[in-house]
């Protein structure tokens, strides 16, 4: 039987396939989206740093926030693991350590929402190069 | 549905398959299992990126990550490094051609930044084997607005107001061709792709079939309900094997999703599609040889009129575009002909695929905007001349186009002003010539192919090709005279003026351009008996310098004729009699001593 017997259908069958495409359409066109990384180096890892990948790419979904999150490695914070740095479109990056579930929660409430600066801001010491 | 959150994006287009990018594929599904990972990252295969030189192309997202070059053993570093650690491998990144430095991100890779791409937008992004993917990136919606609210007239106003050109080489408007097709009445009518793609190094068509083979589906039936037809049939070169599997298998989705077949979306409208395979002839490129082919007869054109939008397939009505042109379709439809035609010079609009080719550092596809430079094209996106040498011409359109040199480096590309420069845009090969290439064998290369592509129907282009092909061979060995320069151009354009089809009223462009740019090279040929870019072998000579030679005998050694004597710490001979010009005796000397004369 054929799947396809209206323009409806098709149209509804569309967006329940978006999802299969969007990580990619997000990646080829981060502009104007919230790009955050993970350090995912071992210091990361051992951290708890997959974990909170997880919850932020799960709940940025089911919190309709348009997002790209992107793991990367060791950005030499091992004291202060696990590290994000959150990209708002527009504006400087900002690292926060010791991100844990909690605090991942604050930042998507208050920074991620709002552009609210919340506790665990790490002075950064780099330049990301264009 | 799982909610991955890395995708490994593997090229699987001819090029990177032959390079076993299957294999890397299977190799990569095997080391995410292995580690658990398969909620997480999934790995799957893609059209072609473009860059074909530097495949197997490897594209990790969402971090945009280009691995070139990647080998199947490849994959457990990627999977170890990059996606467990986000340790990206730098060995297998990009490297620029010009820094020398590892380019991670695929927006800064030179090839990409000023492409735009419309008739590849889908390649090397979705999977060309499931229709989901295709589905996900607006397949079909084109066809279901056209289908559910326009009238075929209105649809084909679109398509003209859009002012979209045949991509396949001539450039004739499309919207006019499916007009004229629409008007003719008959009981049936064909709509024909064109995917016998010939020109030498040419395989944007190929592509497109093999990354997104649901575009030219949809385009076909879109075209279908235009011009009242409830066939289509793509004509496509057995010499396509995975362009006619993923074609087979889009087919197959298609009509089991009841995109193709009756009653498509409860509109009343059916259409179905149908491959018929060529042996690769070149003539049959030419609509109404490749209409003799399908029907069984001797790919041979015949006089037009009657154009196949009158009588074509079976003596009924058919109209046949190429496959980049029906690629352009669908979004023209679902982002409007004002999108459109916003893109790309006065009477050319839109995007053109290129392949590039040739003696530039970025070989590969690209697509950009009608009006782009060819110094856009070749020093930023192709990344300048190879090994630093110096660019003497490039030649576009294959066999039937001409030369541009330096002059015309900042002409901005479309069908006129390539027309006006003496050359055309053919279906869109690139080949980038630099100092080492002598342009007399360039013309008679590409003759060399139209002599053995002529189908023989035709006198002028039968015999008259053959003729050309003996005098450039004349010039080339050294027996030229000016008298023949004056019998090449004046046999060029007898074959231009008095042949039946396209294929042999353009095969003497390549003669003709060179002969216009590059006449100093066809007198030195003729005049001085020397070949200037050193290519012709039968102009120049091996001679060694007896100042520099110190006798150490390598180069005698190494001479596979035994064309070189001389005694020990003694300057050597060469015989030009034995000498056969293999050069083999240059690359061995360590002391500069031997040179072409």
């Amino acid at each position: 039987m054929s799947k396809v017997k209206t323009l409806a259908d098709l149209k509804r069958l569309k967006n329940e396939l978006k999802a299969k495409v969007e990580l990619r359409e997000k990646g080829d066109n981060p502009e104007g989206r919230v790009v955050i990384k993970i350090g995912m180096a071992t210091s990361g890892i051992a951290s708890g740093a997959r974990e909170i990948m997880a919850f932020l790419t799960e709940e940025l979904d089911k919190r309709n926030i348009d997002a790209v999150v992107i793991q990367t490695g060791d950005m030499g914070y091992c004291f202060a693991e696990p590290t994000i740095e959150v990209k708002r479109p527009g504006e400087e990056p900002i690292l926060f350590g010791y991100v844990d579930r909690q605090k991942a929660d604050e930042i998507i409430e208050k920074y991620i929402k709002n552009g609210e600066l919340v506790e665990g801001i790490l002075p950064d010491n780099y330049q990301s190069i264009d | 549905m799982a909610k991955y959150k890395m995708q490994i994006m593997v090229c699987s287009g001819t090029g990177c398959n032959a390079s076993l990018s299957n294999e890397l594929l299977d190799n990569l599904i095997y080391e995410i299992e292995a580690n658990a990972l398969e909620n997480d990252v999934q790995a799957i295969k893609t059209g072609c990126f473009g860059l074909c030189e530097k495949g197997p192309i490897v594209k990790v997202m969402p971090d945009n990550t280009f691995y070139t070059r990647v080998k199947p053993e490849d994959a457990r570093e990627i999977i170890a490094g990059h996606i467990m650690k986000g340790r990206k491998v730098e060995r297998l990144l990009f490297t620029d051609p010009e820094t020398r430095e590892y380019i991670t991100d695929t927006k800064r890779i030179g090839l990409y930044k000023k492409q735009v791409r419309i008739a590849l937008r889908n390649c090397g992004f979705i999977d060309p084997e499931n229709i989901d993917d295709s589905i996900a990136r607006d397949a079909y919606q084109a066809l279901g607005k056209v289908l559910t609210e326009m009238t075929p007239e209105e649809a084909v106003r679109e398509i003209i107001d859009a002012g979209l050109r045949g991509r396949g080489g001539g450039g004739f408007p499309a919207g006019i061709k499916w007009e004229i097709a629409a008007r003719n009445k008959a009981d049936q009518k064909y709509v024909v792709c064109n995917a016998d793609e010939g020109d030498p190094g040419a395989f944007m068509d190929r592509s497109i079939l093999e990354g997104d083979p649901h575009s030219v589906l949809e385009a076909m039936a879109i075209c279908g309900y235009c011009i009242g037809a409830s066939k289509g049939l793509i004509y496509i070169r057995a010499e396509y094997p995975l362009a006619i599997h993923r074609l087979k298998v889009a087919i197959g989705q298609a009509r089991e999703y009841g995109l193709l077949g009756n009653n498509i979306m409860d509109t009343g409208f059916s259409f179905d599609i149908d491959l018929r395979y060529g042996a690769g002839a070149f003539v049959c490129g030419e609509e109404t040889a490749l209409i003799h082919s399908m029907e069984g007869l001797r790919g041979e054109p015949t006089v037009k009129p009657p154009f196949p939008a009158e009588s074509g397939f079976l003596g009924k009505p058919t109209n046949v575009n190429n496959v980049e042109t029906f690629a352009c379709v669908p979004p023209i439809y679902i982002r409007g002909a004002k999108w459109f035609s916003s893109i790309g010079t006065g009477r050319s609009k839109g995007t053109k695929v290129f392949a590039l080719a040739g003696k530039v550092n970025n070989v590969g596809l690209v697509e950009v905007p009608m009006g782009t430079t060819l110094r856009e094209v070749i020093f930023e996106i192709g990344g300048g001349i190879k090994g630093g040498k110096k660019f003497k011409a490039v030649q576009t359109g294959g066999p039937s186009g001409g030369c541009l040199t330096e002059k015309h480096l900042d002409t901005p590309i479309d069908f006129d002003n390539l027309l006006a420069a003496g050359s055309m845009m053919g279906s869109g090969g690139m080949i980038v010539l630099d100092e080492d290439d002598c342009m007399v064998s360039v013309a008679k290369y590409f003759l060399e192919f139209t002599v053995e592509e002529s189908c023989g129907k035709c006198s002028p282009c039968r015999i008259g090709n053959k003729r050309l092909h003996e005098l450039l061979e004349h010039i080339t060995k050294g027996n030229g005279t000016e008298a023949d320069l004056v019998r090449l151009r004046n046999m060029s354009n007898v074959i231009k003026d008095t042949s039946l089809c396209g294929l042999g009223q353009s095969s003497p462009n390549p003669v003709l351009s060179t002969l216009q740019n590059f006449m100093d090279e066809y007198m030195a040929h003729v005049v001085g008996k020397k070949c200037p870019a050193g290519s012709c072998k039968d102009l120049m000579m091996y001679v060694i310098n007896a100042t520099n030679c110190v006798g150490c005998t390598a180069c005698a050694r190494v001479c596979p004729v035994n064309a070189i004597s001389g005694e020990r710490k003694l300057p050597h001979l060469i015989d030009p009699g034995i000498c056969i010009k293999c050069g083999a005796c240059m690359e061995k000397c360590k002391f500069d001593a031997i040179t072409i004369q």
